[in-house]
């Protein structure tokens, strides 16, 4: 599903250079469910936006689902993303003048998918996160936990083949982060492949799979014995 | 453009920031009433001038005589010049192909009107028929003296409008008979004019009759002409001085003057003031203009910089959306349908109240020299749709600029 090559990234920090990714080599598989891991400043969010084509590497070759990610427009890169990327933020990054609903159709709304399809499908998608009846309710009047579930069933609605969070539980209490980590694998239990990046050793402990980074380069890859986020809650 | 999904996108976004279009909409529709208001103030500033000056407009030639000054061929000076019926028509057989409207006049200040039990003092003046042009007089009622009243020495009259009120009060004094020192004179028509109040307290009776009547002979006042219209200003000013010069020394000559007595010969040509009045006019309406171009930039500026805070404050939304997978075209789309839409329908209302306030308020405002205020529609519009441009113009470039940033550039701005 991802296929990444020899890949480098650098930042111009005033006049010196920031080298962030130092050759990262490293493949996920379809049904995965990875916790990409590191301390701050480690490179594993500036990896995750590579994955989500939000920024672009300087050299080596990424392939997402078979397609070679490289030098494309905004145009294009949109379109990826809205076909094969859901994206879960730690800060959620629901807009906070549209409802939960209408959050959720977004994605679909950009797929050029008609008004009653893409708000009946919306609700399916609310259903599945357990929030239907909150449906018509602004961010604002929604708990944290709440939210990522919004995010979340945003992610999934356009049906992305690879499902990308960045701390998704960085924000919420242990709680509310193991349930949204049972909601996390359940999606990934109906075989949808989940990246997360984590520094939280016992939400990594529930993914399936461990990658280690360290100063920009991948120090542990390793299977693990998924914890159940349900035995927890 | 008609796309209904893009249409209900933008509409919600409208419902949901309700101050954000509130505050676009109110500076939008205040500039657009401020200008037409300015406009509207302009022209009607410019009417007022214009009928102040409409008399001059017209650039008449008027000559009248005086007592000389300078000793000539042996004449001492302190002569008194009096015109005469032959001077009047020497100038005629001269100039007449020149000449648009013409007549001599005899004046008398002091007359005594009588109808009925009403009476009073009011001037009297013979006239011509084409005096009617060259004083400016609207008929209100019947006629002015015409060329039959003057061959026939008819004894008619018109009087002012005012003077109609004096005498007359609501009554029509269409074929009314009054005596001006004892003599009869039937009313034939009533006039107003936009000299005003001491213009309308005159009767005019035909020259003809005056002479006849009071004892005149063949004597005549002032000599009144008006010249043929010519192509542009410039034209006209060289032909009425060009008359001026050679009536003058017509005249002078006729009458045993020397050439440079100005006093002992007047001669008024308000082709000059007419300049004047274009000037005026001119400097007017660049006023305005400049006043409504200064009026537009502010509406601009005020427009752009709502535009780069909307755009500012959605840096955010346009990350969240383009890692959704909105296409920048899309963002650059929704921002400036969403800015035209405000625009256009808050620069109607702004249209609208300006043109309901101009028609309302313009008939009340009653002054010497602001009259019916208006703005023409077709240049509303346009300025209209020059701040809608601009607002979309100066909205394009920060959307634009929004939505070539990296998502996580915008996704990290809070």
């Amino acid at each position: 599903m991802i296929e990444i090559k020899d890949l480098q990234k650098s930042y111009k920090m005033g006049s010196s250079q920031l080298h962030v990714l130092k050759g990262i080599n490293f493949s996920v598989g379809e049904g995965e469910l990875v916790a990409i891991m590191g301390s701050s400043g480690s490179g594993k969010s500036t990896l995750l936006n590579i994955l989500g084509i939000l920024d672009e590497a300087d050299s080596g070759s990424y392939r997402l689902d078979n397609v070679a990610i490289k030098n494309l427009n905004e145009t294009v890169a949109s379109k990826y993303r809205n076909k094969f990327l859901g994206f879960v933020f730690q800060s959620f990054n629901l807009i906070n003048y549209k409802n939960a609903l209408d959050n959720v159709a977004m994605p679909l709304y950009y797929q050029g998918i008609k008004r009653t399809a893409r708000y009946e499908l919306a609700m399916q998608y609310l259903e599945k996160v357990g929030l239907a009846s909150h449906a018509h309710h602004l961010p604002s009047e929604l708990s944290g936990g709440q939210k990522q579930r919004v995010a979340i069933a945003r992610a999934l609605a356009s049906n992305p083949k690879v499902l990308l969070a960045d701390e998704p539980t960085g924000a919420l209490d242990t709680k509310t982060s193991y349930e949204i980590m049972e909601l996390i694998q359940g999606i990934n239990d109906e075989g949808k492949t989940v990246l997360i990046v984590t520094h939280e050793p016992d939400i990594a402990a529930m993914c399936k799979r461990n990658v280690v980074l360290k100063d920009g380069v991948i120090i542990d890859d390793k299977l693990v014995e998924q914890v159940r986020a349900v035995t927890h809650v | 453009m008609f796309n209904i999904e893009r249409w209900q996108e933008i509409f919600e976004a409208i419902s949901k920031n309700k101050l954000r279009t509130f505050l676009t909409g109110i500076s939008v529709a205040s500039g657009i009433f401020i200008l037409v208001i300015l406009l509207g103030v302009g022209q009607g500033l410019q009417n007022g001038i214009e009928k102040q000056f409409e008399r001059d407009a017209a650039g008449i030639i008027e000559v009248w005589s005086g007592t000389t000054t300078k000793e000539y061929k042996g004449l001492n000076p302190g002569r008194q010049i009096q015109f005469r019926n032959s001077d009047y028509e020497l100038s005629v057989q001269k100039f007449g192909d020149g000449l648009d409207k013409k007549s001599a006049t005899y004046n008398q200040w002091q007359g005594l009107v009588t109808y009925g039990k009403e009476s009073g003092n009011y001037q009297y003046r013979g006239a011509d028929a084409d005096y009617q042009f060259i004083e400016n007089a609207t008929m209100i009622e019947g006629r002015w003296i015409n060329a039959n009243d003057v061959a026939n020495t008819e004894k008619v009259g018109v009087i002012g409008l005012k003077m109609k009120q004096d005498l007359f009060k609501d009554k029509s004094p269409i074929g009314a008979e009054v005596t001006l020192n004892n003599i009869n004179f039937k009313i034939v028509g009533v006039f107003s004019d936009p000299g005003g109040e001491r213009e309308e307290t005159r009767i005019y009776i035909p020259l003809t009759t005056m002479q006849k009547a009071f004892g005149a002979g063949d004597k005549v006042s002032v000599l009144f002409y008006t010249l043929k219209k010519k192509e542009n200003y410039d034209q006209a000013l060289a032909e009425a001085e060009k008359f001026e010069k050679e009536l003058g020394a017509m005249l002078r000559s006729k009458n045993t003057i020397a050439p440079d007595d100005d006093s002992a010969i007047g001669v008024h040509n308000s082709v000059r003031d007419a300049k004047q009045f274009y000037d005026l006019n001119l400097y007017i309406r660049l006023f305005f203009w400049w006043v409504g171009i200064c009026t537009i930039i502010a509406g601009v500026v005020g427009v752009s910089n709502i535009m780069l805070i909307i755009v500012k404050e959605r840096t955010k939304e346009i990350g969240i959306r383009k890692a959704l997978g909105a296409p920048p075209i899309s963002i650059i789309g929704m921002i400036l349908h969403e800015s035209i839409f405000i625009t256009t329908i808050a620069g109607f209302v702004g249209l609208l109240m300006s043109l309901l306030l101009l028609e309302l308020a313009g008939p009340n405002i009653d002054s010497d020299f602001f009259l019916n205020p208006s703005v023409d529609f077709g240049t509303a519009l346009t300025t209209l749709f020059l701040l809608v441009f601009a607002g979309a113009l100066a909205g394009f470039f920060p959307a634009y600029r929004a939505a070539k940033i990296k998502p996580i550039v915008a996704l990290r701005d809070e």
